[in-house]
């Protein structure tokens, strides 16, 4: 009897998974991000996509290593043939250097706004629309009624979003399946040559929704990304949810 | 029966008056345009200066220049006559709903029941003829009960251009056989015959005229004279896109006026869909009780005739609108309409179609119409090393790159939009910094590639290189510095700070 009781349990966490966006993984393998142990922190060990993202940067230099990092994101994104919306305030990023991240920036629809209510309602009514690969949106801050919205907006449309949070004083829950923290790290060249290597980044998850947050350093080399070496220390699984 | 009245305009020199109204130099000078045939540069039309020297239309432009060495010389553009004609057509509506083409180089207007307006006949054709004039086209125009006849007396009337009531005979006797529009083999028998004007045979029997010229120059002269019908090959106006709706009780809720435009958009819609057109921008008008006009304006990406999709575009804007007392009167415009193109199933691309992604464009003309167009930048790869000019914005969602994104140097990924002044130790002659002072905090730079230097363009503005440094502090941030000039004894070095790597 236990044994079916297991069974029925791990068929509803499944069930569950699958209704909040975590896809089982595909036979082929063709749209992985290359993430390797960072993506290994996920649920079914697959970077959630049509959910939304949280990523706090608050400096500039941590703003770069975001686009950065989404950038390496996009480029598989948008392997596809979709376009993609970037919502922000600060009209900051450069669009010729989406290219060293395999992202074709001609498809980077680019949203300059500066009202919060407004990047706000644009990014709703985007995650609404299907057919785009996904939606970054640069907010100061997001409450968990806003976030629920465009939570709900995501559910249907099956569009990736990221929220680049600034303001990270007023941190409140939201509905975001993880949350990210990606910062510059020194880069290391081969055989310590004169120059600057690779971007290098240190990749911290803070919270994952049924997964294992930790950190992790990446290296975007080659056009892809590349795990530096081990992961360094492991938060506890507080993120969790109790079954 | 009512009868009917016509106007025959002639425009002499139609396609050498357009030229001339392009190029207003061309007034003063005589002037041909030409086209070749067989090898041979042949003149298809000149203007009346050139004409008063001698040139005619079908002379050789090597004949030509012997007469008048300084002739000036045009290309002639096939089927700008048929179009040029069409627009004054259209032009001419204002005077009479009923107008057809004269080709090649005339109008024909049915004025039965219009001249009255402006005051009389001869009132009326003045007010065409002066019109015309004025706006430089050399018109002369004749008016008779027949359309033979107002064509005979425009072009080779001498006495008067009106022709009063069943006066066509009198009219066309002293006129040459030419005036009935007769065929060229005719004209020559004429001719050989001694007829050299239409009185010389008009009283001649029927069956002697059709043995000897055919069935075709009677029928032209029974339609000079009115015995028999000519058909006209209809000028269609081109109706405005419109649509009005008036209410029996103002309508002051938001409900009332959503249902107003939708009752609108359905309308001009179902019209839009039937002719192939879809709606690029609109005007909605609301006429209130005391007399102030509220309006509101969308604009659309696509050429669209969903209603769905423009009533979300409305729907926007409606809380602008302020009823007052009420709107009894609602209109909507389409100012501009494009045709719309058929769309494609996008089967192999479950991603969406990318920018051509119908939906998209719904998503951005809403964007568009609720916080401006202005928001929206796309941008595009421009052959150009300045980092402020390596992009330049499409103006649509259709433009494509002319170049490719460049990836053999390293750009930033956060450009500021004006380089910022920052305090710095370097080595000199041209070794990257080691150390700089940003927003009051110092980096030790640990790092560095570069310079890179990038040369303004010349031809486009003056000032300094920048040499570029890319450089990573102890945290490892990385940025993009530059140098502006080359180092002078006499001026201090320029530092600034241009980017952030990621």
């Amino acid at each position: 009897m236990p044994d079916t009781k297991r069974d029925i349990i791990s068929k509803l966490q499944k069930d569950i998974l699958l209704w909040e966006g975590f896809k089982p993984p595909q036979p082929d393998n063709a749209d992985t991000f290359g993430l390797g142990p960072v993506e290994a922190a996920f649920p079914n060990s697959v970077f959630p996509v049509g959910a939304l993202h949280e990523l706090l940067c608050s400096t500039p230099g941590q703003a770069a290593a975001t686009a950065g990092f989404i950038a390496g994101i996009l480029g598989t994104l948008m392997k596809q043939g979709g376009a993609c919306l970037w919502i922000g305030s600060s009209g900051k990023l450069f669009p010729a250097s989406l290219s060293a991240f395999s992202v074709e920036a001609d498809r980077v629809i680019f949203i300059d706004l500066k009202k919060g209510k407004d990047i706000l309602w644009v990014t709703e009514e985007a995650l609404k629309c299907e057919g785009l690969a996904a939606v970054i949106a640069e907010v100061q801050d997001i409450n968990l009624a806003q976030s629920r919205r465009l939570q709900l907006a995501v559910e249907s449309s099956k569009v990736t979003g990221f929220i680049l949070r600034t303001d990270l004083q007023k941190s409140k829950t939201n509905t975001s399946v993880a949350r990210w923290r990606i910062s510059s790290i020194p880069s290391e060249t081969e055989g310590g040559l004169p120059g600057v290597g690779f971007p290098r980044w240190q990749v911290e998850l803070l919270k994952v929704r049924n997964g294992n947050p930790g950190v992790w350093k990446m290296e975007w080399n080659g056009g892809r990304f590349v795990p530096v070496d081990e992961k360094v220390t492991a938060y506890e699984t507080w993120g969790r949810r109790a079954v | 029966m009512i009868r009917r009245r016509f106007v025959s305009l002639w425009f002499r020199h139609l396609m050498t008056d357009w030229m001339t109204l392009r190029h207003p130099e061309l007034h003063e000078l005589p002037f041909v345009l030409t086209t070749p045939i067989r090898g041979c540069v042949v003149i298809t039309a000149a203007n009346a200066l050139a004409e008063m020297q001698g040139i005619t239309t079908g002379m050789a432009m090597a004949d030509a220049r012997a007469i008048v060495p300084s002739l000036e010389m045009m290309d002639d553009m096939p089927g700008q006559t048929a179009k040029l004609l069409k627009a004054l057509g259209e032009w001419c509506i204002r005077y009479t709903p009923i107008i057809a083409v004269d080709m090649p180089d005339g109008l024909i207007l049915d004025i039965s029941g219009c001249a009255h307006l402006w005051g009389g006949e001869r009132a009326y054709l003045g007010a065409i003829i002066k019109t015309l004039r004025g706006k430089g086209y050399d018109v002369r125009g004749a008016m008779a009960d027949t359309i033979g006849t107002a064509w005979a007396v425009a072009r080779f009337g001498k006495i008067k251009p009106i022709i009063e009531a069943d006066q066509q005979k009198e009219a066309l006797l002293p006129l040459p056989p030419a005036a009935l529009r007769l065929e060229p083999l005719a004209l020559e028998r004429l001719q050989k015959l001694g007829f050299y004007t239409i009185q010389g045979f008009i009283g001649m029997g029927r069956s002697a005229l059709r043995r000897r010229f055919g069935q075709d120059f009677l029928m032209r002269l029974d339609q000079a004279l009115g015995n028999e019908d000519e058909p006209m090959q209809l000028l269609q106006a081109v109706e405005p896109y419109h649509e009005r709706l008036p209410c029996l009780e103002p309508i002051r809720t938001v409900t009332g006026i959503e249902i107003a435009i939708r009752k609108l958009l359905e309308a001009l819609c179902h019209r839009l869909e039937g002719e192939g057109k879809g709606l690029r921008t609109a005007t909605l008008k609301c006429y209130r009780v005391d007399g102030e006009v509220q309006q509101v304006h969308i604009g659309t990406n696509h050429a669209s005739y969903y209603v769905d999709h423009l009533f979300k575009l409305f729907e926007l804007k409606i809380v602008s609108i302020e009823p007052a007392l009420g709107i009894e009167l609602f209109t909507l415009d389409a100012l501009k309409v494009d045709d719309v193109e058929p769309e494609q199933e996008m089967l192999w691309s479950p991603a969406g179609g990318g920018l051509e992604d119908a939906r998209l464009a719904e998503l951005l003309d809403r964007i568009a119409n609720k916080t401006g167009a202005g928001s929206i930048h796309r941008y595009l790869p421009q052959e150009c090393h300045w980092p402020e000019r390596s992009i330049k914005q499409a103006k649509t969602l259709q433009d494509k790159r002319m170049t490719v994104w460049r990836t053999d140097r390293p750009r930033p990924s956060l450009l500021l939009p004006r380089p910022e002044r920052i305090e710095v130790t370097a080595p000199i002659p041209d070794y990257p910094p080691m150390l700089f002072v940003y927003k009051n905090k110092v980096h030790n730079i640990k790092k560095a590639d570069g310079p890179e230097r990038i040369e303004r363009e010349w031809w486009l503005e003056k000032g300094e290189h920048r040499d570029y440094y890319y450089v990573e502090d102890q945290d490892g941030q990385r940025y993009w510095l530059f140098r502006s000039g080359h180092y002078s004894d006499d001026q201090p070095r320029q530092w600034f700070i241009h980017g952030f790597f990621a």
